[in-house]
């Protein structure tokens, strides 16, 4: 079993930390993994995007070139990416962000309007966690009470406050009915 | 010890910290900066010392200054800023100091780019300084050996009384990986007898120094020293093996481009080519017995590589032309893709 996943979009959407949630889950589950972000010149606002390797196996190269899935959150990276996806692969679209679909009928899409919902909930910032949310409601990678122990413990005891809110942006995206 | 998630510029830097060293001098750089910025925050706590150099160049005679006193001590950089300290690095093969000096390399020449390289691996392996000198050069794949070459590298550098290179590249450096800092055992070192660290009149003064007018000493001294590599030749080779043992063609790749050809050497073999990885984990000393005893059953060699082609010149002089010796590579800081990887394997097996 291996997921070869790439999570891909703006800058401060918190695309790094959604790749970092789920490489961490998978290490403390036991499985091989690795996180290999974009790196350069960037800034909020700019490309980013990392990919995830989550394997029972040894994982040789940490490279997603053609992601099994591939998670979206904004059109440049939809545009670059779901092209790559394997077929038979899953795609996940922020499609408050992307205002078009996917037209590949060799593959699983799923949208969900996660910087909507966040935003409409007062949780800026955290539609990087509705889209988590939603990922584990479809693929059943992981356990959800496991993923928001694990994601609500890295989070450190002066910044409290932000247990509540990454608390509700997952039940938001778990909850979330296509 | 539970295993933690971490960067392998990160896993370098608590490596140090766990092997002594809190004495280090660096000049910030992509992609490697992680690296004086974890010990910014870390060393203070533990009773180190961090000092952002005014340049490359001074980073290095700080660290030979450190380390003429006796502690360990660390540099870390990228390809163009670790060309500013070859002269340091001289330096300090000259006067016999250990210290451990890391190279994330990214492309070049010049100020190049800032994505992952190998092009450094001439410069590593046969001049990082001027003189009659070898450096160990050890080189990571994983962001567990970025934690375990380090503290490896510590070892080596008191043992032999030698600078050691970490050579690692943008991929390692910045990828995330479960680390365990509790998997290496430390190397039993030798007393620092030699250090300048103040005597208050009770022995002869030590001096360290790199100068010998005398020609007749200066060689004297390099022939010592070069019964040392002779040793360490002998005795320090580092490489791992995947699936060799009945291997028709034995990619050779270390590093990022050693991960990328495990995917490329699975791959090949679902596809019915009986491929094999041999994977250099010390670069100098290159594992040249381990090659020339693969080359007595494979039919060829495939060299992977970051650069344009260069530890290829290290395969071809292990094997002594006994088998071919191919290259594929990719440079300027792009990531060969094992398909890429797995089609050349697959060119070459048509030929055999």
């Amino acid at each position: 079993m291996t997921y070869n996943i790439l999570i891909a979009g703006f800058g401060g959407q918190g695309i790094l930390f959604a790749g970092k949630a789920l490489a961490k889950m998978g290490m403390n589950e036991g499985l091989y993994v690795t996180w290999l972000p974009s790196y350069g010149p960037e800034m909020r606002g700019g490309a980013a995007n990392c990919s995830v390797v989550l394997s029972d196996t040894e994982i040789g190269s940490p490279l997603v070139p053609e992601p099994d899935i591939l998670i979206s959150m904004n059109i440049p990276s939809f545009d670059k990416f779901t092209p790559k996806i394997k077929p038979g692969g899953t795609l996940f679209a922020d499609c408050s962000m992307i205002d078009k679909k996917c037209t590949r009928t060799d593959i699983n899409a799923y949208y969900i309007p996660a910087s909507a919902l966040a935003s409409d909930n007062d949780l800026q910032g955290l539609a990087n966690v509705v889209m988590l949310g939603y990922f584990l409601k479809v693929t059943g990678i992981f356990d959800y009470d496991k993923f928001l122990l694990d994601i609500t413990s890295g989070i450190p005891a002066s910044r409290a406050n932000l247990i509540e809110g990454n608390k509700k942006a997952l039940a938001i995206g778990y909850a979330y009915e296509g | 010890m539970p295993k933690v998630l971490m960067k392998g510029n990160e896993a370098i830097a608590e490596a140090a910290i766990n092997a002594g060293c809190l004495h280090y001098f660096g000049y910030p750089i992509t992609p490697q900066t992680e690296i004086s910025e974890y010990l910014a925050k870390r060393l203070p706590k533990v009773g180190g010392v961090l000092i952002q150099a005014e340049s490359e160049i001074a980073a290095i005679n700080m660290v030979l200054g450190a380390s003429a006193a006796g502690v360990r001590a660390m540099t870390s950089s990228s390809s163009p800023g670790i060309s500013l300290k070859s002269e340091g690095i001289s330096y300090l093969v000259g006067c016999d100091l250990p210290a451990v000096i890391v190279n994330v390399q990214r492309g070049g020449p010049g100020l190049g780019g800032i994505q992952p390289s190998q092009a450094d691996y001439y410069q590593a392996t046969k001049a990082y300084g001027h003189g009659d000198m070898r450096l160990i050069v050890l080189a990571p794949s994983t962001v567990q050996e970025m934690a375990t070459l380090t503290g490896e590298a510590f070892d080596l550098a008191d043992i032999y009384r030698t600078p050691v290179i970490i050579l690692a590249d943008g991929a390692i450096g910045q990828m995330m990986e479960p680390v365990d800092f509790s998997e290496r055992k430390p190397r039993e070192i030798p007393p620092k007898d030699w250090a300048c660290t103040g005597h208050g009149g009770t022995r002869k003064r030590n001096i360290i120094n790199s100068l010998m007018l005398d020609p007749e000493a200066l060689e004297k001294s390099v022939r010592e020293r070069f019964e040392r590599y002779k040793k360490i030749e002998e005795t320090e080779v580092k490489y791992e093996r995947f699936m060799t043992d009945d291997a028709d063609i034995i990619c050779v790749a270390f590093g990022i481009a050693s991960r990328i050809c495990k995917s490329a050497v699975t791959a090949a073999r679902e596809k019915g080519i009986k491929a094999g990885l041999l994977r250099p984990i010390t670069l100098w000393p290159f594992p040249k017995a381990a090659i020339a005893e693969a080359a007595n059953t494979a039919k060829a060699f495939l060299s992977v590589e970051l650069s344009m082609g260069q530890m290829v010149d290290d395969v071809k002089l292990a094997c002594e032309c006994r088998r071919p010796v191919e290259f594929f590579g990719r440079t300027g800081g792009v990531l060969p893709s094992p398909a890429e990887v797995t089609a050349k394997i697959e060119a070459i097996a048509a030929q055999l």
